[in-house]
C-alpha cells in the first residue's frame, strides 16, 4: 500500500494550489465567507471543468479522468489548506461515490464527472459510515416527502440524491433541486454552508433501490469520511505553517517569540502528529482507491481510523494556531477563525471521534 | 584475480555464490564471517579492503537475503550494534588507514565489541559540557572522569570516548575523541541498576587511564565534530520489514481486552480505542517512512516517530496496569542484590510483565535523545524556528556554571 504522493499527484496539487491562489486567495477569505454568495460558481466551474477535479475518480469509460480517490484526496488537502468554499465534498465526493456505486447510473456519473451537474447527497452531514438507512423522507413511488436537517452543499446543487423509505424498502432518489426547498441554516462553518432540505411531494426518480441503495449510501459515507481526513490534513498543515511563520515574525521581550521553548515544543508536537495524520489519511485514500483489491476490505477500518485520528488533530491545529497568534488570532479580520470553524465542523461530520472509536472496536474485534 | 566488473545486484549475488562455494556456511562461524568481510560482503558500501566494495548502500539487502537463504551465520548486529552503528562510521570517516585496518574487521565480525563513552552524570542532553579530562603526556593521554548509561561496557573490548583536552576554550572547541581500550588499567565498569531492577547499562570510571596518541580519532580539539559523525549515524538504520497491525505493547493490551471481558469498562474502551488509533497511526507513519527511504527521499519524520513512540509506549503500558487492576500490583522479577542483577543485552517488552513494560517505557523518552531535545530539533531544524539564546557559546568551559 503506497503511502507516498506520486508525481502526477504533486502536479495536480500544484495546479489546484495555483488556481486557488489566483481565484480564491486567503486574503479575501473572510470577505467571501460573509458575502451573500459563499460559493463562487466561477471558482467551482474552473475547478470542476478546467482542472477536471469533478471527474478525477470516475473511469474514462464513464466520462471521467480515470484517476482514483488518492488524487481526489490530494485535491481535498489543497481545498482544506485554502479553506475554500466549494461543493467538492457534496458533489465530487459524496454524490459521485453514491452514483458510481450504482451500475445503471452511468448518465448521472457522466454529468457529475463533466461538471455539468452539481449534485449533493441529502443526509445530515454528521451521518457516520455504517449508519442505518435513513427514513426521514418517504417515497410513494413518484413523490418524496420529508425533511433532512443539516445537509452540506445543498445550496450549490442542481440535483439532490435523497435516501428515502420507498414502498418496498430503501431507495436512492434523484430530485431536481427546483422541486425541493433548501432552507439555509446559520452554520458554524462559514465556508461549508448547511441547509435543511424540505421535500413536499417533490417529484423524484429512483436511482437505486433495496441493497443497491444501501450500498450506494454506504459507499458515499465511506468516501466522505476518507476524503475528509485529507481535508483535515490540509487544514492542519495550514494551521501549523501559518503559526510557524508568525512565530518568526513576531517579537516580544526582545526576541522572536518562536525562540521560546514553550511555543516551539507545541509546534514540534503538532508537526509530529501531522506526520502521522498524513500517513493515516494516505492509507485511507489508498484503501478506497484499491476498489476491489486487497486494501478495499480494510477501507471501513481505514476510514474510521482516519477520522478518529485526523478530526481531533485538525481541531488542535486550528486551536493552536489561534492561541499562538495571540490577540490577532482571536479577531474576525484574521482568517484563523475560518479554519477553526471548518475544523470543528469537520470533526463532527461523518460521526465524530467517539463514534469512530466505537465502530473501530466492532471492526477489529475489541468490543465495548 | 578480479572476476566481477560491476557491483550491481547481480554482481553481488555472484560474489555471494563464490563466497559460499569457497567457505562452508555451516563450518566455523568466525572463519566464515572473516571470509565474508574479506570478500567485501560485510557492508557493501564500505571501501574495498575494509569489508566493502564501494557499492550503493541499499544493495546490502541483496547480500543479506542471499546469505540468510543459504543459512550462513550473521554477525549478531544486536550485540555489536554500537560498534556497527556508531564506532564504525566514525572510524571510517576520521580514522587513519592503520586505525581502520586495525579496528573495522574484528568490529564487524563481533570478535571485538564496542561501547560508547559519551554521556556523563553532568552532561547528558548537553553532551558538549562533558568534563572527563585527557591530559597529554609525551605520546599518551592520561584520562580521568566518569561516564554513564554505557550499554555493553561490561562486554566491550573498545570504547569510543570523548574527552575535554582544553578547558580554557569554549566547550565545543576543547574536546578530543579517542578509542579507549576497555582492558587498560584504570578502567572500571560498574552495573548501573535502573528503575526496572535490571542493569542494561553501566557506569564507567576512568582513573589515570593511559591512552596512546595513536588511538586518537581526528585532531586534538576537534572532538565535537568527530562526535557529530557518531551521533548522526546513531539512528540511520531503520531495519526490518513493516510491523503488522497491533504490534508491540498495544498487542498485549488488546489480547487482555479480548480474553478478559470482566475487565472491560466504557471508559476503558474509550481509552483503549484512542491508544489503538495512536498505535496504528504510528505504525503507518513508520511504513510511510520506509517507503520514503526506499525511493531515496528520507524525510525528517524519523524524529517524530521516536517522539510519538515514547509517548505511546508510556501511555499504553500505563493503561495496561489500570486495566489489570489487582494483578498490576505484582511485578515479575526484581532479582534483588547486585549478585543477582540481570544484565539483558536487549529489551523485550512482550516477554515481560505489564509492570516491567510500564517501568521500562519510562526510558523511551530519555534514551537516544530526550523528548524535549527532540522537540527542539524538530522546531529548529525542521520548522526553522529560531534557537534559544545561548549563554554558553563564547564562555571558556572552565568558567561555565556546573
Amino acid at each position: 500500500m503506497n503511502l507516498l504522493y506520486s508525481d502526477v499527484e504533486e502536479q495536480l496539487r500544484a495546479s489546484v494550489r495555483d488556481l486557488l491562489a489566483a481565484r480564491a486567495p486567503l486574503s479575501g477569505a473572510v470577505a467571501r465567507a460573509e458575502s451573500d454568495r459563499p460559493y463562487e460558481p466561477a471558482l467551482w466551474t474552473a475547478l470542476a471543468r478546467e482542472l477536471g477535479v469533478a471527474g478525477l475518480a470516475v473511469p474514462e469509460s464513464a466520462g471521467g479522468h480515470g484517476g482514483s480517490w488518492r488524487e481526489v484526496a490530494v485535491v481535498a488537502e489543497e481545498l482544506g489548506r485554502a479553506v475554500a468554499a466549494t461543493p467538492f465534498l457534496g458533489s465530487t465526493v459524496l454524490a459521485t461515490a453514491a452514483a458510481t456505486a450504482v451500475p445503471s447510473a452511468r448518465e448521472l456519473v457522466g454529468a457529475l464527472a463533466a461538471g455539468t451537474s452539481t449534485a449533493v447527497l441529502v443526509v445530515p452531514l454528521s451521518t457516520p459510515p455504517g449508519s442505518a438507512f435513513p427514513g426521514q423522507v418517504s417515497f410513494d413511488g413518484t413523490h418524496a416527502t420529508g425533511q433532512v436537517r443539516s445537509a452540506a452543499d445543498a445550496a450549490a446543487a442542481d440535483l439532490l440524491l435523497v435516501p428515502a423509505a420507498g414502498p418496498a424498502g430503501p431507495v436512492l432518489l434523484s430530485v431536481e433541486a427546483g422541486a425541493a426547498r433548501c432552507e439555509p441554516v446559520t452554520s458554524l462553518d462559514l465556508t461549508r454552508p448547511l441547509s435543511n432540505v424540505h421535500l413536499d411531494a417533490a417529484a423524484g426518480s429512483v436511482v437505486a433501490e433495496g441493497d443497491g441503495a444501501v450500498r450506494a449510501l454506504e459507499a458515499a459515507l465511506l468516501a466522505g469520511a476518507v476524503v475528509l481526513a485529507s481535508e483535515q490534513v490540509g487544514l492542519a498543515e495550514h494551521g501549523l505553517d501559518s503559526t510557524v511563520a508568525y512565530l518568526k515574525e513576531r517579537y516580544q521581550f526582545g526576541r522572536q517569540i518562536g525562540s521560546f521553548q514553550a511555543l516551539k515544543h507545541r509546534c514540534a508536537d503538532l508537526w509530529a502528529n501531522l506526520a502521522q495524520a498524513r500517513a493515516v489519511a494516505r492509507y485511507a485514500a489508498a484503501c478506497l482507491a484499491d476498489g476491489t483489491a486487497d486494501g478495499a476490505a480494510d477501507a471501513p477500518v481505514a476510514a474510521a481510523l482516519a477520522q478518529a485520528y485526523c478530526s481531533p488533530l485538525a481541531v488542535t491545529a486550528a486551536e493552536e494556531c489561534i492561541q499562538l497568534h495571540g490577540g490577532i488570532g482571536f479577531t474576525w479580520e484574521h482568517p484563523a477563525h475560518l479554519y477553526l470553524k471548518r475544523a470543528k465542523a469537520d470533526s463532527i461530520a461523518f460521526g465524530g471521534a467517539a463514534r469512530h472509536h466505537a465502530r473501530l472496536g466492532e471492526l477489529v474485534g475489541l468490543p465495548a | 584475480m578480479e572476476k566481477f566488473a560491476t557491483v550491481d545486484a547481480d554482481g553481488l549475488r555472484a560474489r555471494v555464490e563464490q563466497l559460499l562455494a569457497e567457505h562452508d556456511p555451516a563450518g566455523d562461524r568466525l572463519a566464515f564471517l572473516q571470509a565474508r568481510f574479506d570478500a567485501g560482503l560485510a557492508w557493501v558500501h564500505y571501501p574495498p579492503g575494509l569489508g566493502g566494495l564501494g557499492a550503493p548502500r541499499e544493495l546490502q539487502s541483496v547480500v543479506d537475503d542471499a546469505l540468510a537463504a543459504a543459512g550462513a551465520p550473521d554477525n549478531d548486529p544486536r550485540r555489536i550494534g554500537i560498534g556497527l552503528g556508531m564506532a564504525a562510521p566514525t572510524i571510517l570517516v576520521h580514522g587513519t588507514d592503520e586505525q581502520r585496518r586495525r579496528w573495522l574487521r574484528p568490529l564487524w565480525t563481533g570478535e571485538e565489541v564496542w561501547c560508547q563513552l559519551f554521556s556523563e552524570p553532568g552532561a547528558g542532553s548537553d553532551l558538549a559540557a562533558l568534563g572527563t579530562r585527557a591530559v597529554r603526556e609525551q605520546d599518551s593521554w592520561i584520562v580521568n572522569g566518569q561516564k554513564v548509561w554505557t550499554s555493553m561496557a561490561h562486554e566491550a573490548r573498545w570504547a569510543i570516548l570523548v574527552t575535554r583536552t582544553d578547558p580554557s576554550v569554549p566547550k565545543h572547541a576543547g574536546m578530543t575523541y579517542f578509542a579507549c581500550d576497555m582492558t587498560a588499567p584504570g578502567v572500571e565498569v560498574r552495573p548501573l541498576r535502573q528503575i526496572t531492577g535490571e542493569a542494561e547499562f553501566n557506569e564507567v570510571f576512568l582513573t589515570d587511564v593511559r591512552i596512546p596518541d595513536e588511538y586518537r580519532l581526528g585532531d586534538v580539539g576537534n572532538g565535537w565534530r568527530v562526535a557529530q559523525t557518531t551521533l548522526m549515524n546513531e539512528r540511520v538504520a531503520i531495519g526490518g520489514g513493516a510491523a503488522p497491525r497491533e504490534s508491540g505493547t498495544i498487542a498485549a493490551v488488546c489480547r487482555t481486552w479480548r480474553e478478559r471481558p470482566e475487565l472491560r469498562t466504557p471508559a476503558g474502551h474509550a481509552e483503549l480505542m484512542r491508544l489503538w488509533v495512536e498505535a496504528e497511526a504510528l505504525r503507518l507513519t513508520g511504513l510511510r517512512l520506509r517507503q520514503q527511504l526506499a525511493v531515496g527521499a528520507p524525510g525528517p519524520e524519523g524524529s517524530a516517530a521516536k517522539l510519538s513512540y515514547a509517548r505511546l509506549n508510556q501511555a499504553v503500558s500505563g493503561f495496561e496496569l489500570d486495566l489489570l487492576g489487582d494483578e498490576a500490583l505484582r511485578y515479575d522479577d526484581w532479582s534483588t542484590g547486585t549478585w543477582a542483577t540481570k544484565r539483558p543485552a536487549a529489551v523485550d517488552f512482550l516477554a515481560r510483565s505489564p509492570g516491567y513494560r510500564y517501568l521500562r517505557a519510562k526510558g523511551n523518552s530519555i534514551e537516544g535523545g530526550t523528548s524535549e531535545i527532540l522537540r527542539n530539533i524538530i522546531a529548529e531544524r525542521v520548522l526553522g524556528l529560531p534557537g534559544e539564546p545561548r549563554v554558553d557559546k563564547d564562555v571558556p568551559w572552565k568558567d561555565l556554571p556546573k
